[in-house]
């Protein structure tokens, strides 16, 4: 049997998109949506589906796209993942669903991720008219806005809970909100599956603080349950001389400057700075998206500094490739040792460096070649090698268990030190992914009905 | 959306405003900050807290006009409202263990310490206070920190108003004439850093508060940051206030001016060109 090509959607033109925000890679049509689906082999054993930490039915899925019956495989898809427009686009479908695709052996794997885009769209588009919900008189508190706290706020509403969502931000959606970008994830997506939520009942109060403006000992007072969904934002600096000089950004403040505060746009209140020569460190889709967005703000140039090698690098296979077809420059096995400037960040020190033996989680330990630093100019360094847990909560919150690295501890459900407080999503996990998060929620909020009910 | 209840010109370009905020009023304390957002998409800034009241909700903060934002501010009234008004954010100040204390205001910043004076009253250790501005009108707050000083010392730029010259040189001589266990300086950075410089030989502990340029206020972006003793903290989780002898106030200052340095360029790099 001839097994047909995978279809690609229409992605825009990298010289025109790398000078504005608008998001890359279209969405299928139906037609290429039903043409990829007849792809599917329907396989028995659903290998696609062991790939998928949420475990939808993929195949199930994709027969209902098959049939054009777009709303049966909406609902297919709700089984086990809400967010499927935002998954369809940032999940690393590569290393999961599509990894384990049997169609690799003889070409190329469904574009499982695409299609669930255009489902999660489709989706969108039409708007989900919601039931009535009856109350049950229980009340849950989830705080924190990403996808880990979206979903458990959403999973509850569903059964009756009323629940009361706190954001520190000015608005919700986490890092779909102040990290991702544009050109990646368009807000309006974002928006539309916050509407969703508002629409089953669920209250957002933004600019509240927990651990600061309200304890989660207040919070117990007026909650049954408590859920902590508060990220993993602290970012990581790598420790060297120069690197507090201004012009150093961690990639979550210029990322926040540019997508939450709208640095972006003409006229905007708040500045950023706009660098011509560009220096980001780090491979991860942070890396790769603080460097496609300081190329969309002007840069002439943007290059991305990476200690190990291009097998290494962590970010999404699609991000590394649009990267490099915006014009962004990978200088790999290369760390920095000094930040060089007077007033401002004017340069970097780098040394080059070479693979050695693999580390404790089974990646190769780069090391440095003695006697061969170089100098790269630059006059904006974005440092995006990691961030952790915040502190904040934890620290006021004397009880909740953390681990020496500021984790917050858990059993499988979710529950942390301290009765009817669940925890999940990055602050419970170390910076992981938007599924993942999801999944943690998901799991929380069910952990959280069978105690309650 | 928060409500602008009473707003009070206290200066020319200084203002009072009562917010109300009850959940920020609820844990606030002195030493602690907010951060607001004046309109939908702004940017956000920080304000120390100079007062709240827990019983009517309300937070007071006093603004000094100096760019874009806090030009927004000044033109609302009791009864507008703006976007966000979060906190409270940092720690309180904490000067606990000390007996005798000396509080330093510069302009605005000695105003807004004037929560700790009263604490410091009602514990029965009055402060000495030495409250500097750049001539009279601009010396606020002047009866609360009298009421609530054992000592009070005006100083003005221009000698309009008590002994002229800045706060530095009163508060050499009374180190010269006096042991104190702590001095909290809040004011401007150049301000803070000159009084840190004054009390640098004598074993007095100095306290400032840094007001770093910020985003969030809560530890997630990094912008705050500053080295204190070799160390690198941020002002918005960690502080704001620190030991002012330990502070890289070179580092401060160059990171505080990064912004305004781009902003008076002509052709603004960071915003883009200015539209009038
Ligand atoms: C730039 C960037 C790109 C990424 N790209 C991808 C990708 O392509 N694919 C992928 O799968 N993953 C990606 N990730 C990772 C992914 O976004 C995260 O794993 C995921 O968002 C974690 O979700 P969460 O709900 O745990 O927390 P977050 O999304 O971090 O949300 C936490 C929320 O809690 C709020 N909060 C924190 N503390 C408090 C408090 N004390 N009180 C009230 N609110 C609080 C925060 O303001 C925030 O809104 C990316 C991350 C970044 C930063
Ligand atoms: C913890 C903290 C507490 C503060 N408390 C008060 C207060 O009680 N009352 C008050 O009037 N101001 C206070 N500030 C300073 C205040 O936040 C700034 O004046 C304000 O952000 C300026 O905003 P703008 O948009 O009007 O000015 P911009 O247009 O942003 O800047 C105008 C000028 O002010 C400088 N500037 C900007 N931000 C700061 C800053 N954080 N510190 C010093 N200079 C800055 C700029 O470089 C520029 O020269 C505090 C700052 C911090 C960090
Ligand atoms: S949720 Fe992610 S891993 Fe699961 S099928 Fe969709 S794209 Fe694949
Ligand atoms: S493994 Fe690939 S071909 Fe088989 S069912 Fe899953 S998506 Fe279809
Ligand atoms: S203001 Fe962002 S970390 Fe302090």
């Amino acid at each position: 049997m001839a097994i047909k090509k995978r279809n690609k959607p229409s992605e825009l033109n990298p010289n025109v998109r790398n000078k504005n925000f608008e998001e890359v890679t279209r969405v299928f049509t139906a037609e290429m949506a039903v043409n990829e689906a007849d792809r599917c082999l329907q396989c028995k054993a659903k290998p696609c589906v062991k790939g998928c930490p949420v475990g939808i039915d993929i195949p199930g899925f994709i027969a209902k796209i098959k049939q054009s019956d777009f709303d049966g495989a909406a609902d297919v898809i709700s089984e086990a993942n809400l967010l499927p427009s935002i998954c369809g686009r940032v999940c690393p479908q590569e290393t999961q669903c599509e990894a384990l695709c049997v169609l690799n052996k003889m070409g190329e794997p469904i574009a499982i991720g695409a299609l669930e885009k255009f489902i999660g769209d489709y989706k969108l588009a039409r708007g989900t008219k919601v039931e009535p919900i009856k109350k049950i008189g229980r009340r849950v508190a989830v705080v924190g806005s990403g996808p880990a706290g979206l979903t458990c706020a959403a999973d509850l509403a569903r059964e009756g809970f009323e629940v009361t969502i706190f954001e520190a931000f000015q608005r919700p959606g986490g890092v779909l909100t102040y990290g991702i970008p544009e050109f990646r994830l368009p807000k309006r997506v974002v928006q539309n599956e916050i509407k969703m939520l508002k629409e089953l009942g669920v209250v957002i109060k933004c600019n509240v603080v927990v651990g600061k403006t309200i304890l989660l000992d207040e919070l117990l007072e007026e909650y049954n349950a408590v859920f902590i969904g508060t990220g993993a934002g602290l970012p990581s600096f790598q420790g060297i001389p120069g690197e507090n000089l201004p012009g150093v950004y961690s990639a979550n403040e210029y990322l926040t400057r540019v997508n939450l505060m709208e640095a972006r746009k003409e006229g905007s209140a708040t500045p950023v700075y706009r660098g011509k020569k560009v220096v980001v460190v780090g491979a991860g889709n942070v890396a790769m998206d603080s460097a496609r967005t300081a190329m969309r703000m002007g840069a002439d140039e943007v290059s991305i500094v990476y200690r190990r090698s291009r097998k290494e690098m962590p970010a999404r296979l699609e991000e590394i490739h649009h990267a490099e077809e915006e014009g962004i420059k990978m200088l790999l096995l290369t760390n920095p040792v000094q930040v060089l400037g007077e007033k401002k960040v004017e340069g970097i020190r780098c040394i080059k460096m070479e693979l050695g033996e693999p580390d404790d989680r089974g990646r190769a330990r780069p090391i440095e070649i003695p006697g061969s630093e170089f100098d790269i100019e630059c006059d904006q360094l974005i440092m995006a090698i990691g961030t952790s847990p915040n502190p904040l909560l934890p620290q006021a919150t004397p009880d909740l268990e953390i681990t020496k690295r500021g984790i917050i501890v858990t059993d499988e459900n979710g529950l942390t030190s301290i009765p009817n407080v669940y925890a999940g999503g990055d602050a419970a996990t170390g910076a992981a992914t938007v599924i993942l998060a999801m999944s943690a929620g998901r799991k929380a909020a069910k952990a959280i009905k069978e105690s309650l009910l | 959306m928060f409500t602008i209840l009473a707003k009070r010109e206290l200066a020319k370009d200084i203002n009072e405003y009562v917010i109300d905020a009850p959940l920020v009023a609820k844990n606030a304390k002195p030493g602690q900050f907010i951060i607001l957002i004046v309109e939908e998409g702004g940017e956000r800034v920080p304000f120390t807290i100079c007062d709240m009241n827990k019983v009517l909700g309300t937070v007071t903060i006093l603004v000094q006009t100096v760019g874009a934002t806090t030009a927004k501010l000044a033109k609302l009234n009791a009864g507008d409202t703006i976007a966000s008004f979060v906190g409270p954010l940092g720690n309180p100040t904490d000067l606990s263990g000390y007996k005798k204390v000396m509080l330093v205001g510069g302009g605005i910043g000695g105003a807004v310490i004037y929560p700790q004076a009263k604490l410091l009253h009602k514990a029965g250790i009055a402060p000495v206070t030495v409250m500097g501005a750049r001539n009279k009108d601009l010396l606020i707050y002047e009866n609360e920190m009298r009421t609530y000083s054992s000592r009070f010392y005006p100083m003005t730029d221009d000698g309009s108003y008590g002994d002229k010259g800045f706060v530095t040189n009163k508060v050499k001589k009374l180190l010269d004439t006096e042991d104190f266990d702590v001095i909290l300086a809040v004011g401007p950075m150049p301000m803070m850093e000159a009084v840190t410089n004054v009390a640098r030989d004598n074993p007095v502990k100095v306290i400032v508060s840094m007001n770093s340029v910020m985003v969030d206020g809560t530890g997630m972006c990094g912008c705050c940051r500053v080295t204190v003793g070799g160390e690198t903290k941020y002002a918005c989780v960690d502080g704001p206030e620190f030991d002012g002898k330990l502070i890289d106030f070179a580092e401060a200052r160059t990171r505080a001016s990064f912004y305004k340095e781009f902003e008076t360029e002509e052709d603004c790099k960071i915003r883009g060109p200015r539209k009038k």
